[in-house]
């Protein structure tokens, strides 16, 4: 996105009214432009020179704005600040004329056929009785740079040059000739020089030395001379000292010579809609006849607007906001399109004329966005579409159990329903009948209780399991239920995670590295004993089913989320398995809870 | 050794008062003693006070001159009692550092007369720092004054001794009993695991570390956002198509050949292969038409469209030419069998010729989202960005007209970032523009509605990463992949 400099006060004075900063960034959000820097001309230079210099507090204020990349028309404070106010309601979009000036008195500008070969195009147009100030002076100059590093690419497609008229005599001649036949004296030198001489010394130009190669290989360097033979310019490289403009200059020569004449002309049309505003005669334009070899000619510049008929139902049903075609026309031309309501009958069509400021318009959904804009996108009812939800444990529970797997551990399913033996004296655990869920008519004692505790299932898988070959690492994600007198049935599930070890030795490490692991990928950090900020581990003695000293409590954020631990050699004997074991269990519902 | 003879010491008495002394008694070196005192506290076998003691000690400069007399003596030594020596014969008697000390400070003490020849002053001198010095090895008292002037000339330093006093701990016994570390199947096996006494866990560190696999975060936030599409109804593309031509990159997109995002440095072109060799050829003349003279109620660009710029091969800039790619399928389809509305996703790979610094490189990942259907409006936009970037994490939406050649309206997504304070741009929306749409196929009422962002920047925002070389690429911090936890955007 292009960026323009333009001086806060002088765009404030240019609005008509000051801003807070703030709400001159809410301005330009609004409008679809962006407040990217704000610094001081002096600060420019610091930057550039590296100095360390303190700043001064009247050092004026720059603003460094972002326009799209369309929008040739914003380039510069002028057309920035007519947007604005037209935005702001103060003014109308401005009608663009060409003088009524008779063919015959038109300045005229012959193209030979050689010119073809090199850069075919040309478009020329005078601002009479202009009244440049410094300012306007240097936003004039500005903009032809900008125009030249964007819409122009460099000067390949289209390059400006701008003389004082007055030190001319039309008609003029766009030629293309070998470079050793044009000779002439170049803006900022003094002397002579033949075109190919010139190319060898800007060779070293850091600014002009990159637009050399548009030209350099040709056989005939495109130029244009006054009928006195006077060099206005050898484009796209350089203009002729001779017809240099000042601050002083009257009338205003511009020419573009192009390889594109649709640019030539968006770029003319920018630089006379912009600074025919100093113009004694306001926004008036004085046209130039552009005569091709064999007598085709053109009138420049083209400040015709274009005329569009957009439906009302087009703008509406794209934009989902029913609007009148009276406030249509009102959004638009807070836009710079002037707009008015079509003939009644039939569809209800808006139309539409686009001035020459707004070459970006090209379709009814350009002017359709245009609409959305005045009327504010953050003021569209929004429309939803159907979509879903997921439940958090569940997708917690997926998660974690590809994390646990990823740690080397095999996932087991195993039975929630279970013996009242197994879930308790097994365990070492005595049953004191208010935990356990009891089924009332089991078929077997293998379905008496629902399991409270999750490491029975991976108990009875190794002790099935035994001859395989060790270690053995299982771990599985799942309900148990507990009894709770605060829910409707009495009852309520508790997901949990566990994970065995079994081999040579306990593998009481690993099953500790795997609750760190855990608490990594939850982004718990580990802390110090009675810390609440994360986890830590607590040496413990009294869960029946480890061996005393052999277990600990896991503290997750000041809450006793489960266990770990070596299993007591009677509860392996119990469930048959002849090799040590450890094993975790934790709640991970208190994870959701953060 | 050093263990029993602790044990058996506190059998006997109360206290052992200084580690150092009883070390020497018991002729073990210190350090022993001091290792066996910390493993026995361990345990609680015993109760240990630190004691701390400071002294002077030699350095090697100071202990030198213990042994071979301090420089200024050495000097003294060397000059004849009688008569003088030269200078130059004298240096040559010592080594640089010995005879430059000696020479200042015998000079200093007034024992020679210095100059080109060297003579006594004085008819005998007494090696003062010498025997202060051996005093210092023997641990035997000197002035402060002394002390001074031998620290200011880095002969001696103060170095602190530490040592304990020891009393019998809670665990007390005469014999140390053997510890497990660990229950084994030999203990189970013999039953001796009912008599065996555990070494106490440190659960004040963290279990050795887990030797497991990681995920990479920019692929565990593309699972949370592939989730997230899906929860929304949204199908993936499949995007393995990284060569691509300008044709479905650029001109089926409606950008202008001209369009500086087609420069060389914004845009990696291919030297093999340089160019495409197939396009739907009655496409390319729609697309050809729209560009040169418009049409679909569009005054185009009026430039003249090149064939070559649209065969140039690239690499893809953006994953919209996977799009366009499958809207024209779609368009295609439509002619045959009727229009389907199509929500579509990807999120992959694409390249851009930009210089590579702590936020941008020349590969990122785009996450694009499109909606085809009849009847869409602006106000779907901004209500599937709302519902989208909500699970993101993102709420408080807002949207600023842009510029973008192939959507129109475009509507940059900005979000209030509590941390910074301020709105910061987080994605590019859209509707495709007719000019894109039609020379395709599509019915004029079919729109797109469609946004795109990268995976990088809210996965840096994420996991708080603010190089971008850190998270992607070979230069790539491997502790950041391993220590970054699930990624839980779009669950809660």
């Amino acid at each position: 996105m292009p960026t323009v400099s333009v001086g806060r006060d002088c765009l404030f004075a240019a609005l008509g009214q000051t801003y807070t900063q703030e709400k001159f960034e809410e301005l330009c959000f609004n409008f679809g432009i962006e407040l990217d820097d704000v610094t001081t001309e002096k600060a420019i230079m610091r930057k550039e020179c590296h100095l360390e210099e303190e700043a001064d507090d009247d050092e004026e204020v720059i603003y460094k704005i972002e326009v799209p990349a369309n929008r040739y028309d914003l380039l510069c404070l002028e057309g920035l600040a007519q947007a604005l106010r037209v935005f702001n309601g103060k003014e109308g979009t401005p009608a663009y004329t060409l003088a009524s000036i008779s063919k015959e008195s038109m300045l005229k500008i012959h193209v030979h056929k050689e010119t073809s070969k090199i850069r075919p195009y040309v478009v020329c147009a005078v601002l009479r009785d202009i009244n440049f100030d410094e300012a306007s002076y240097n936003s004039f100059i500005e903009l032809q740079d900008k125009l030249h590093e964007n819409i122009c690419r460099r000067r390949t497609l289209v390059a400006i040059g701008t003389h004082d008229l007055d030190t001319l005599q039309g008609p003029f001649t766009y030629e293309a000739l070998p470079p050793e036949k044009i000779n002439f004296v170049p803006l900022k030198q003094e002397k002579n020089f033949r075109a190919d001489e010139l190319m060898e010394v800007y060779k070293s130009d850091l600014k002009l030395k990159k637009f050399l190669h548009i030209i350099e290989n040709s056989p005939v360097y495109p130029v244009i001379y006054d009928c006195r033979r006077t060099v206005l310019s050898l484009p796209p490289i350089i203009n002729g000292a001779h017809s240099s403009i000042t601050l002083k200059t009257k009338n205003v020569f511009i020419e573009c010579t192009a390889t594109d004449l649709t640019k030539a002309k968006i770029v003319l049309n920018t630089m006379v809609t912009a600074f025919s505003l100093y113009c004694r005669n306001k926004y008036e334009v004085e046209p130039v006849e552009v005569v091709y070899d064999g007598g085709k000619s053109l009138i420049s510049p083209e400040l015709s607007e274009y005329s569009m008929e957009v439906p009302l139902s087009y703008i509406s049903r794209s934009i989902g906001v029913s609007l009148k075609a009276d406030e249509v026309a009102s959004l638009l031309n807070r836009m710079q399109l002037r707009a008015e309501k079509g003939a009644p009958g039939g569809e209800q069509n808006i139309k539409v004329s686009v001035p020459p400021t707004r070459s970006d318009v090209l379709h009814p959904c350009d002017v359709m966005e245009d609409v959305a804009i005045a009327y504010g996108y953050n003021n569209i009812p929004k429309t939803k579409f159907p979509s879903s939800e997921v439940v958090s444990l569940i997708e917690l529970e997926d998660l974690l159990r590809l994390e646990v797997a990823m740690n080397g551990f095999t996932e087991i399913k195993s039975w929630i329903l279970c013996s009242s033996q197994e879930n308790f004296a097994m365990l070492n655990r005595t049953d004191d009948e208010s935990t356990a869920v009891i089924i009332a008519n089991p078929r077997s004692a293998d379905f008496e209780v629902v399991r409270t505790t999750l490491m029975l299932g991976g108990l009875k898988t190794i002790g099935k399991n035994k001859n395989k070959s060790k270690p053995i690492k299982l771990f599985e994600v799942s309900d148990t239920v507990r009894l709770d007198g605060t829910k409707d049935v009495g009852a309520t599930n508790v997901r949990r995670l566990t994970a065995l070890y079994c081999g040579t030795n306990s593998g009481f490490e690993r099953i500790h590295s795997l609750l760190d692991r855990v608490m990594e990928v939850m982004a718990t950090p580990f802390v110090p004993i009675g810390d609440s900020s994360g986890y830590y581990i607590q040496r413990s003695d009294h869960a029946h089913e480890f061996l005393p000293a052999r277990q600990a409590s896991i503290i997750y954020k000041g809450k006793h989320i489960g266990m770990f631990g070596i299993v007591h050699p009677q509860v392996l004997k119990n469930f048959d398995i002849p090799d040590p074991c450890s094993v975790l269990e934790l709640d991970i519902e208190p994870f959701l809870q953060a | 050794m050093a263990e029993q003879a602790i044990l058996s010491y506190l059998e006997t008495h109360e206290e052992i008062a200084d580690s150092g002394n009883f070390a020497a008694e018991c002729g073990i070196d210190h350090a022993e003693i001091v290792n066996a005192i910390k493993s026995l506290h361990g345990f609680l076998y015993v109760e240990s006070q630190d004691i701390k003691k400071e002294t002077w000690v030699l350095t090697d400069e100071g202990k030198r001159y213990a042994a071979e007399g301090s420089p200024e003596v050495q000097l003294f030594l060397a000059v004849p009692a009688e008569g003088s020596i030269a200078k130059d014969e004298l240096q040559k008697k010592f080594d640089p550092a010995i005879f430059k000390i000696g020479c200042s400070q015998a000079g200093k003490n007034k024992w020679v007369e210095m100059g080109r020849q060297v003579s006594r002053k004085v008819v005998q001198v007494e090696d003062k720092v010498k025997d202060l010095l051996l005093k210092i090895q023997k641990a035997q008292v000197i002035g402060q004054a002394d002390i001074n002037s031998l620290k200011a000339r880095k002969l001696i330093v103060l170095q602190t001794w530490k040592g304990y006093s020891v009393r019998k701990g809670p665990s007390y016994a005469p014999q140390r009993e053997k510890f497990a570390t660990d229950l084994t199947r030999e203990n189970l096996q013999s039953g001796d695991w009912e008599k065996l006494k555990f070494k106490a866990y440190n659960f004040n560190a963290k279990g050795p570390p887990s030797e497991c696999g990681h995920l990479h975060p920019l692929n565990k936030m593309k699972d949370c956002i592939k989730r997230i599409f899906r929860m929304m109804g949204f199908e993936e593309m499949a995007t393995n198509r990284y060569v691509e031509s300008s044709f479905w990159n650029f001109d089926a997109l409606f950008q202008p050949q001209q369009h500086p995002a087609r420069d060389s440095h914004d845009t990696f072109f291919l030297k093999t292969p340089s160019t495409t060799m197939q396009l739907p050829e009655d496409y390319v003349e729609r697309v050809k038409q729209v560009h040169e003279s418009g049409g679909y109620g569009s005054r185009g660009y009026n430039y003249e469209w090149k064939r070559e710029e649209a065969n140039k091969n690239l690499l893809r800039t953006h994953t919209t030419a996977i799009s366009s790619r499958m809207l024209y399928k779609l368009a295609q389809d439509t002619k045959q069998n009727g229009f389907t509305p199509k929500k579509y996703f990807s999120i992959d790979r694409v390249f851009r010729n930009e210089a590579v610094d702590r936020t941008h490189l020349a590969e990122f990942h785009q996450i694009e989202g499109l909606i085809c259907d009849r009847g869409l409006t602006l106000g779907h936009l901004i209500g599937v960005l709302e519902d989208f970037f909500k699970r993101l994490g993102m709420s408080n939406l807002r949207f600023k007209p842009a510029y973008n050649p192939y959507t129109e309206p475009s509507m940059e997504i900005f979000s209030y970032h509590e941390g910074f304070g301020k709105w910061v741009e987080i994605g590019n929306s859209g509707m495709f523009r007719p000019e894109m749409l039609q020379p395709m196929g599509f019915p004029e009422d079919v729109r797109v509605i469609a946004w795109g962002l990268s995976l990088e920047r809210p996965t840096m925002i994420l996991y708080g990463i603010d190089n971008i070389r850190d998270l992607f690429g070979h230069r790539v911090d491997l502790d950041l992949i391993k220590k970054s936890p699930l990624c839980f955007i779009g669950i809660k």
